[in-house]
């Protein structure tokens, strides 16, 4: 019961929210809406027993992804209203419909498919009777998909690198108001 | 009771926003927000089917779709940052050099 | 010995290249020089090699290397020198020597000289693999090898443009080129085919593998590659209906008329029975076997009579090596492989004589050939008349030269076979034969002198030319004297070449040649009595004899050239033409266009879509992803 009105609570306001982000012209707004968004979605991963997913998922998107966005967002104007030329809203629903259409028909189908031969599938890494999640997580994650594990680490931290490099070069130079080198080299190009 | 075919019906409608995100916004950053919608309905979709599979399989891959997310948030604002620094916009039109 | 065998056959092969080396630049005189040195050591080889043989009677097979692998199919670079080939090759590097030098004198004006050179060893190479190969593959690498070098050749003076049928019946060099090379095509698939069978039923190309099998092969196998093979030596040896490119083909150089197409190229045709004599003296073969003999008598015959009235003097010649070749054509057909060989060598001899004398009136008439126009050569040109009369009396068949021991022997064979009505033909086209060769001679040398009136003045060939036509004229005339000796030597390779008269031929020999000297004698008479002669008797061109039917008849080739030229050549360029403008251009042509143009459309059309703004591919992106997941879930439904 509480399974039922936790899955369609979260996904009424998932939905809701992801619409804002997608929508709004603000940008703290649709920022706002998307780490909401993604709180819910940890509700989720604790309703389907993946404590530890859950957990990460408001660790790293919540905390530190969201983190992310908003410093970036201090370097961008974000109070002003964005201006933009949309794409045709026909075409986008368009296309945005068909595939999500397509998409559920595809689910429901499976879905039939599977309940018609339900033991079709068998898992590759079946959880553990009475261990707690974290701890099954932690025994696959380690063994099975160690080598993954650490070549994810080392991309994180290349990433890491890489972000503090294109970000970090010029820190001082104010990024509005003087013209860059990068820039001066633009407008000589320009004149020629 | 909820089923799989609940949840992943909600993934794909969620991921069909973000797809809609992705086609109407011309604003670099809010295509990031879109983009990360749209991993955010896959890793629905994965939890669930590692749920009613019983399997871990796709909660691995849920962790791994996250950690690509942060490297990729990472490296994308750093270009953000250099784009915005260059041309003063991060709106797609005036970035399109490379007419053909 | 096998060192020989090399230098034989790639002799002329390095000389080709060497010349090949100068083929655009002007003339030098070396060139000939080596290429006749490289051809004359070929010969010194083959000679070597044909004592040898004689001597000590082994015969050598040299296998160069592997050629082809493929599965089952094996093919093998061989070579073999017995009998029949070392005749070949020693008659085929004799004449072509001569010819070499011969043509440094005659071609001494041309600026293709180095180019001509390099053909005619070429030439000279093809014909050696087509002689020594032990394989019916090898022979017939040879034998398109020749093909082409022939086509080269009659082609050599491409840039003459075509003429009227009417003013010149062979129209242009490049269009005698042409037909010469297209008539052989046509026999070539004869002749493959005729291989094909072959291989099919013996699994193997090798002479003697292929001969081995033959008895246990059925009657119509037989036939059919008798048939097919024959085809091929029809093509070649230009015996009816393909006969019309040998006389078109002496629009080529006279050296190559006399090397190509009298003494060795077209004679393979009757090399190629030779070779597969095994298979034309079985049982089951006798039909085809006297079809042949029939063919070449009728040949015989047809082309004498064209010569009777021909005015051109390489034409006139060209018909006798057609006659001649007629003539051995109807002795391997009887059976006497080995009097047919015989013949071969000693026309090479006297024929290349009398085309390279040919070439010397031509040579000092400027390419004027018309026999009406010359007239009592004979004071200017001592030399060449002399061989010329050589030639012809050889050629009439009266003993002692060459001719008269093998043609004889031809006709006595057609008289030993109870074949009367062969014989009875071969005896008339023999007194043909002696009336026009010296009516050729007597237009040309003696008679009246009509050739000043017209403005020329002829002058004598170099002496080094005529020194090196010398051992031609004593070949024509010793020739023959060596019959016996011969025969001896070919008996050596086996039963089915051997052929001796019956005891009831032999009592009749000499009356059958006295026979035979009486009719060519006669024919020689009576070209004196109208051609010969001086003063008030002699001859003049008259209206009514050339508004004969006949002469209309003969000088017109039959009308054979005008009837292919209306049924074949003019129906064939119809179909062409109409395949041409309705099939090619509308729905191949079109095809090809409208798939480009299709390309071309689209491309530029779609070329909008790239604009280099981001949003618009990834709505393109969409679409492509969305259409991806359509596709997906219907396959998904329909399955």
């Amino acid at each position: 019961m509480y399974e039922l009105i936790a899955f369609y609570l979260f996904s009424a306001l998932i939905i809701g929210l992801f619409l804002v982000t997608v929508m709004s012209k603000n940008i703290l707004y649709a920022m706002t809406s998307l780490a909401a968004g993604m709180v819910l979605i940890s509700g989720f991963f604790f309703t389907l027993g993946a404590d530890f997913l859950g957990v990460v998922q408001l660790i790293v998107y919540v905390g530190a992804i969201m983190a992310l966005y908003s410093f970036a967002m201090m370097f961008f104007d974000a109070t002003k209203d964005i201006k933009e030329k949309n794409t045709s809203s026909a075409l986008v629903f368009l296309l945005g419909g068909m595939s999500a259409l397509v998409l559920v028909l595809i689910f429901v189908g499976l879905n039939q498919a599977n309940l018609a031969h339900p033991d079709a599938i068998t898992a590759l890494y079946p959880m553990t009777e009475g261990v707690g999640n974290a701890q099954d997580v932690g025994m696959v994650l380690f063994t099975k998909y160690l080598v993954p594990f650490e070549v994810a680490a080392v991309m994180l931290l290349v990433a890491m690198i890489a972000g503090i490099i294109l970000a970090g070069k010029k820190m001082d130079d104010s990024l509005t108001e003087d013209l860059g080198a990068d820039e001066e080299i633009m407008i000589v190009k320009d004149k020629k | 009771m909820i089923g799989l075919s609940h949840y992943l019906i909600v993934s794909a409608i969620i991921f069909s926003i973000g797809l809609v995100g992705v086609l109407r916004r011309r604003n670099l950053l809010m295509l990031f927000f879109a983009t990360e919608v749209m991993l955010n309905a896959v890793n629905i979709a994965f939890a669930a089917i590692s749920h009613y599979y019983n399997d871990l399989t796709g909660q691995m891959f849920a962790f791994f779709i996250i950690a690509i997310a942060a490297s990729e948030v990472a490296v994308g604002l750093g270009i953000l940052i250099v784009l915005y620094k260059k041309h003063g916009s991060l709106d797609l039109d005036d970035l399109a050099s490379m007419r053909g | 010995m096998e060192t020989l065998v090399y230098i034989a056959l790639f002799a002329p092969f390095v000389g080709s290249l060497f010349a090949a080396l100068f083929g655009m630049s002007e003339r030098r005189i070396f060139v000939g020089v080596i290429g006749s040195s490289l051809i004359g050591l070929s010969f010194i080889a083959s000679a070597i090699l044909a004592y040898n043989l004689y001597l000590t009677g082994t015969v050598i097979q040299v296998t160069m290397m592997d050629w082809i692998h493929a599965g089952d199919f094996n093919v093998e670079f061989g070579f073999v020198i017995d009998q029949i080939s070392v005749t070949m090759m020693t008659v085929v590097t004799l004449v072509s020597t001569v010819v070499h030098i011969y043509a440094i004198g005659y071609m001494d004006h041309d600026k293709s000289f180095n180019r001509f050179f390099s053909y005619l060893s070429a030439f000279v190479f093809s014909m050696m693999i087509l002689v020594m190969s032990d394989n019916f593959l090898g022979l017939f690498i040879g034998w398109e090898g020749v093909g082409v070098c022939s086509w080269l050749l009659v082609g050599f003076w491409y840039h003459k443009p075509d003429q009227d049928r009417k003013d010149n019946p062979s129209i242009s060099p490049s269009w005698a080129a042409n037909e010469a090379f297209i008539m052989n095509r046509i026999a070539d698939l004869g002749m493959l085919i005729g291989i094909f069978i072959l291989y099919w039923n013996t699994g193997s190309l090798k002479y003697d593998e292929v001969f081995a099998q033959l008895p246990y092969l059925s009657d119509s196998v037989l036939v059919g590659a008798a048939i097919a093979l024959f085809i091929g030596a029809m093509g070649k040896s230009a015996q009816f209906p393909l006969h019309t490119w040998l006389t078109d083909a002496m629009e080529g150089p006279t050296p190559v008329s006399a090397l190509i197409h009298a003494a060795t190229m077209v004679t393979a045709g009757v090399f190629l029975v030779i070779r597969s004599n095994p298979l034309y003296s079985m049982d089951a073969v006798s039909g085809v076997s006297f079809f042949i003999a029939s063919l070449g008598t009728f040949v015989a015959f047809y082309a004498a009579s064209m010569a009777l009235v021909e005015r051109d003097l390489k034409r006139i010649i060209a018909y006798s090596t057609l006659s001649q070749l007629g003539y051995m054509f109807a002795a391997v057909g009887l059976g006497a492989y080995w009097i047919a060989l015989f013949h071969l060598a000693a026309h090479a001899f006297f024929k290349a004589l009398l085309f390279l004398g040919g070439g010397n009136v031509m040579h000092a008439m400027h390419d004027e050939l018309d026999l009406f126009k010359m007239g009592a050569l004979r004071k200017k040109m001592r030399g060449t008349w002399i061989y010329m009369t050589v030639a012809s009396i050889a050629l009439a068949g009266l003993p002692p030269l060459a001719g008269f021991w093998s043609k004889d022997a031809i006709i006595e064979t057609a008289f030993n076979e109870h074949t009367y009505i062969l014989w009875i033909v071969l005896v008339i086209t023999a007194g043909m034969t002696a009336f026009y060769s010296f009516r050729q001679v007597f237009l040309s040398f003696h008679g009246e002198d009509r050739h000043t009136a017209l403005g020329f003045d002829p002058h004598e060939m170099y002496k080094f030319v005529l020194v090196a036509m010398s051992p031609l004229a004593v070949l024509a005339v010793i020739t023959g004297w060596f019959m016996g000796t011969y025969k001896a030597f070919i008996y050596n390779i086996g039963t089915t070449v051997q052929y001796d008269m019956s005891e009831h031929t032999h009592h009749l020999a000499t009356y059958l040649g006295l026979l035979v000297i009486f009719v060519a004698l006669s024919g020689i008479a009576y070209a004196y009595i109208k051609y010969g002669q001086t003063g008030d008797k002699a001859w003049k061109r008259s209206e009514k004899v050339e508004n004969g039917f006949f002469y209309k008849l003969l000088i017109n080739q039959y009308y054979i050239p005008k009837f292919y030229e209306e049924f074949i050549t003019k129906p064939y360029m119809m179909i062409s033409e109409v395949l041409w403008k309705k099939v090619d251009l509308k729905i191949v042509d079109a095809t090809v266009d409208n798939i480009a143009k299709f390309l071309y459309v689209s491309g530029d059309k779609t070329r909008s879509m790239q604009t280099g703004n981001l949003s618009n591919y990834l709505n393109w992106m969409a679409v492509g992803a969305v259409l991806l997941l359509l596709i997906a879930a219907i396959s998904a439904m329909i399955a």
